[in-house]
């Protein structure tokens, strides 16, 4: 208890409020390098995994891969590129990336798989060009396991960011660290405490996010459906039509 | 007119879905695939949008090769009316209809004002029109489809077992509707479907096919009834059975048809 007593001393304590290194500071810094990494594994993951939910083709693959890189231990990955590359973001960056895109590209190729292969074939026999179907129809009907799939990566990388001071000056990490070398271990407990409360507040933006992205067509169904089923409806995924052109 | 020229397809895997098919779809008319599943009825009339395109042959509207026009506006032109409608989940009842007219780049505003219309023309109420798909009913879903179709006046409208997925009685209004807007429209429409009954209903030509993509026959239904061409369109109309195979008999001096198991059809008028 007595640890606990000082992590909240140390988040009460005014010094820690201002100046640099200090709390704000930190947090600035941990969600600047969030969003970095999360751009840049959106901008890998997102569209490769629409191109394999929409053409169908590659997701052994694309398995594969995001199963292999999950397996990878962030903590090894960013000392083998900290060696590489030397002392700074580059090397967290990397690391973080790697992280974040399994559940990137797992949501965007779900997201846009989940999409019923007779809703696609009838908006391509209406005449809508490949990227008119993945635009108009694919993307707004599989948007929220693709958000989903975004709050995942998100999640993981807030908690995980805590490692870019390991080897840079940079993020909430840095107070788990100083405080573990210094055994301040109050200091410690309340950098971790704030990394927790930092990745529920961004949780639940996505949790809303999420939710309003559910087009409301497909709301008005599944009010419909519970009210009409006991049980909990699953999504229906439709076979894809195999009496089609390949596009 | 649609011309289907010595058209076969022959999927990857080796199934050969349509066999050296000729056949003439005359305009203004409707002409009724029908078949057994496997017959490859449908891919047959998705041949015609190029939703399929055929391994040999040629499919022509008016004399053109459908495979020298670029399929997008090929598909812009031609209305398609598909099993469980088809319609967009997530856009409302007047939007689905208006997407075409959209993607051809009419204003907002004229495509709207005309779905309006072509809800009317459907027989649906325009208070539906700011629904979504799923909280209308099978059938109203079927005519928001049909709506959908029509929304570019085309001169073709495909309509792939477009009543397959509703009740019986819903069924038998949605065909006197579509009856009734072919006898107002005049559309050259092409229709499948595995029932007999329909075909004959619907089809001022019938097109029977069979397994392996070939066409038994295509006639008037009265000609098919008439002549079948062989033991297989005889035994697939039914023409020697139940309530196809109907006889007169007298009764108390005045003349009414009988099926074959001997019930009453109905009247022969004098």
């Amino acid at each position: 208890m007595n640890l606990f007593l000082d992590a909240f001393a140390w988040l009460a304590d005014p010094a820690n409020w201002t100046g640099p290194g200090s709390i704000p500071q930190r947090i600035a810094e941990h969600l600047w390098v969030s969003g970095v990494v999360l751009v840049i594994a959106s901008a890998i993951a997102l569209p490769i995994g629409a191109l394999v939910g929409h053409s169908g083709r590659g997701r052994e693959p694309a398995v594969m891969i995001s199963g292999g890189l999950r397996a990878l231990p962030t903590l090894g990955v960013l000392t083998l590129f900290g060696i590489w590359i030397g002392i700074g973001l580059a090397a967290p960056v990397i690391s973080l990336v790697i992280l974040a895109i399994p559940p990137l590209l797992a949501g965007a190729y779900a997201g846009f798989e989940s999409v019923d292969r007779r809703t696609i074939d009838a908006a391509r026999a209406m005449g809508m060009r490949e990227l008119q179907v993945v635009g108009k129809v694919e993307l707004p009907l599989g948007m929220p396991i693709v958000v989903g799939g975004i709050r995942s990566a998100t999640l993981q990388i807030i908690a995980t960011a805590t490692l870019a001071a390991y080897i840079a000056d940079e993020g909430l990490g840095r107070f788990i660290f100083t405080g573990l070398k210094t055994r301040d271990y109050g200091e410690m407990l309340g950098g971790s405490i704030l990394v927790i409360l930092l990745a529920l507040v961004i949780d639940g933006c996505f949790a809303l996010t999420q939710r309003v992205v559910v087009p409301a067509g497909v709301r008005a169904t599944r009010t419909a459906e519970l009210r009409s089923r006991p049980t909990r409806p699953r999504t229906v995924v439709g076979r894809p039509n195999t009496e089609g052109n390949q596009e | 007119m649609i011309e289907f020229r010595g058209v076969t397809k022959q999927f990857p895997d080796g199934t050969v879905a349509v066999h050296d098919v000729d056949i003439v779809i005359p305009p203004r008319k409707t002409t009724v695939l029908v078949g057994s599943s496997g017959s490859g009825k449908t891919t047959l009339l998705r041949m015609i949008n190029r939703m399929v395109d055929p391994t040999s042959g040629q499919v022509l509207i008016d004399g053109t090769d459908v495979a020298t026009v670029d399929p997008v506006k090929l598909r812009r032109g031609i209305g398609y009316v598909m099993q469980n409608s088809g319609l967009l989940p997530h856009r409302k009842v007047i939007d689905n209809v208006a997407t075409v007219p959209l993607l051809r780049g009419e204003s907002r505003r004229a495509a709207h004002a005309h779905a309006l219309e072509l809800l009317d023309t459907v027989g649906l109420d325009r208070s539906l029109a700011d629904k979504y798909p799923a909280q209308l009913s099978g059938g109203q879903q079927q005519r928001v489809g049909v709506a959908r179709g029509l929304a570019v006046d085309p001169n073709i409208l495909l309509m792939d077992e477009p009543f397959g997925a509703v009740d019986p009685i819903v069924r038998a209004e949605l065909q006197q509707e579509l009856l009734r807007l072919q006898e107002e429209l005049g559309k050259t429409v092409v229709f499948v479907t595995h029932d007999i009954d329909e075909a004959f209903l619907l089809g001022d030509q019938v097109v029977i096919m069979q397994q392996g993509g070939l066409i038994s026959q295509a006639a008037s239904p009265a000609e098919i009834l008439a002549h079948p061409a062989d033991a297989f369109v005889a035994d697939f109309v039914g023409a020697d059975r139940g309530k196809r195979a109907l006889h007169v008999t007298e009764v108390d001096g005045r003349r009414v048809v009988v099926d074959a198991d001997g019930r009453a059809a109905g009247v022969l008028a004098s």
